[in-house]
């Protein structure tokens, strides 16, 4: 919802540590999630991110949040999809070329990352072309798994199933 | 700027050292050299005259020529088949590539063929939304952004590698450029944006049309503060405005546009308000030089391709040098012998 995507740019301070502790709960969550299987909880966690990041910040599901060097305001939501920054066709009153009705998500999240301690570094580092396969699953799930995991592993098993496929073979053991 | 070894349409000159291309544009930039470029306008035909005659028109004022690629989202010939046509005699394309049209996979392929026929600069933009021009109804792509496209061309040129990570067996030697635009807000992020692109592999920035050469210079001074100047090169976009109403539309219509209001007034107040247009984008060409750090202007005349040797003429940036062109050298030889 338009009006809550911008009051979440206005909290994202607050947002931001709230996600930071519910990040940390998630990984202490780990050894349950692999005991019930990433899987198999993929598709309900998911739904319940969908429906709380949806509502907050007009979510789109990428599957690679990068709401916290964004300053709470989702970069997917630019019509042009830029995750690096604002494209130069901002309007004088800041609002969006391409949807004049809209504020450019990135001039709201230059003021979000002003809020955030820490954010206006994180609006400098370049973010990575996004993995399309990544679209529509949970990004909570992806971050715990990296973080309880080997990067190479973790990357691998973050994607999505393929069907009759081989089995990977940096799996550790 | 006359180089030892002129080019010869098909062969590529030797890499100079602390060079990433063979091309001219990036040998006149790093010998300090204040290079023109401009922008054609592709064809809306299939003809390769139209192309040719298109570019003749620059002859011996312009170091390179911007192809655009679908510029404000309209269809025209693409910018890989003009670079094509104008590597073929020898001209010094910058081929531009939006991410608006092509996923990586078309991108990719077009950075290594662009490269293949002699492409030596490409300049990496996001690309206008499809709204913009006459076919609304198109998908967007936007696979990547400027910032990720930059990242795979560097990836492709110095890793040898796809962002699949296969491996290429002969890497595209080219000089990279990104856009911004020094008007636009948010004006605090736009030097940092720079500083993005710059860390993601732009080695030249062409910036959009300025005529508010404040703004160009704070720009100017947060990309110093930043000390981005010592890694990239910086061309100001300038062009001439043909009217007052033009001028004005064009400020309301394209995107990232900014014409201050006394530009306007001044334009209303002439009585060849195109000639006025010209003079006004002439001066702006000599008060740029003077902005340190800035190693060039990109002349922008969409419609009124013609008059941009008058505005380089006149402005005397050039120095009385003559940018190279198929058949300088033999011209000028033929003048220098009956001058004698």
């Amino acid at each position: 919802m338009y009006a809550l995507r911008l009051w979440s740019v206005r909290h994202a301070r607050g947002l931001n540590a709230l996600y930071r502790g519910f990040e940390s709960l998630l990984v202490r969550m780990h050894g349950l999630f692999a005991a019930l299987g990433y899987e198999r909880i993929e598709p309900p966690v998911a739904a319940v991110e969908h429906a709380v990041k949806g509502l907050l910040f007009d979510c789109r599901m990428c599957g690679q949040c990068v709401l916290s060097s964004t300053g709470m305001s989702c970069p997917m939501n630019c019509p042009k999809t830029l995750r690096n920054g604002p494209c130069g066709g901002v309007r004088d009153n800041g609002h969006c070329e391409v949807k004049p009705e809209m504020r450019c998500v990135w001039v709201e999240a230059f003021k979000g990352s002003e809020r955030i301690p820490g954010g206006i570094a994180a609006m400098r580092e370049v973010q990575h072309a996004v993995d399309q396969r990544q679209q529509g699953r949970s990004s909570w799930l992806r971050v715990v798994r990296e973080k309880t995991s080997p990067p190479a592993a973790a990357a691998a098993a973050a994607l999505p199933p393929k069907s009759a496929a081989p089995p990977p073979k940096s799996v550790p053991p | 700027m006359r180089f030892e070894d002129e080019p010869v349409p098909g062969y590529p000159l030797p890499i100079l050292p602390g060079h990433t291309s063979p091309g001219r544009f990036e040998r006149v930039l790093r010998a300090g050299g204040f290079a023109v470029t401009t922008e054609l306008a592709p064809p809306d035909s299939a003809d390769p005259e139209d192309v040719y005659k298109r570019a003749r028109v620059f002859d011996g004022y312009v170091d390179a020529i911007n192809a655009t690629d679908g510029s404000g989202a309209n269809c025209h010939m693409s910018s890989l088949a003009v670079c094509a046509l104008l590597t073929r005699i020898g001209y010094a394309p910058i081929m531009q590539i939006s991410c608006r049209d092509k996923n990586r996979i078309a991108i990719q392929g077009d950075i290594l063929g662009g490269a293949a026929m002699g492409v030596c600069n490409i300049l990496c933009l996001t690309g206008d939304g499809v709204q913009a021009g006459d076919h609304p109804q198109a998908k967007p792509v936007f696979d990547l952004d400027c910032v990720t496209l930059l990242e795979i061309a560097r990836t492709l040129r110095d890793d040898h590698h796809f962002q699949s990570g296969r491996k290429i067996s002969y890497a595209p030697r080219v000089f990279l450029g990104a856009a911004e635009n020094p008007s636009a807000l948010p004006h605090d992020w736009r030097a940092q944006r720079l500083a993005k692109k710059i860390a993601a592999g732009a080695q030249f920035v062409q910036t959009q049309y300025v005529y508010d050469l404040d703004l160009l210079r704070a720009f100017m001074d947060q990309c110093a503060a930043l000390g981005l100047l010592d890694n990239v090169f910086v061309l100001a976009g300038v062009g001439p405005l043909r009217s007052a109403k033009t001028a004005d539309w064009m400020r309301r219509n394209v995107p990232g546009m900014h014409v201050p209001d006394a530009t306007i007034a001044r334009l209303q107040g002439a009585q060849d308000q195109a000639r006025e247009g010209r003079n006004i984008c002439i001066e702006l060409i000599q008060q740029i030089r003077e902005i340190r750090g800035i190693s060039g202007v990109h002349v922008m005349a969409y419609r009124q391709e013609e008059s941009v040797a008058e505005i380089v003429e006149r402005s005397g940036v050039l120095q009385g040098r003559v940018c190279w062109y198929p058949g300088r050298d033999s011209a000028q030889n033929s003048q220098n012998r009956t001058a004698v």
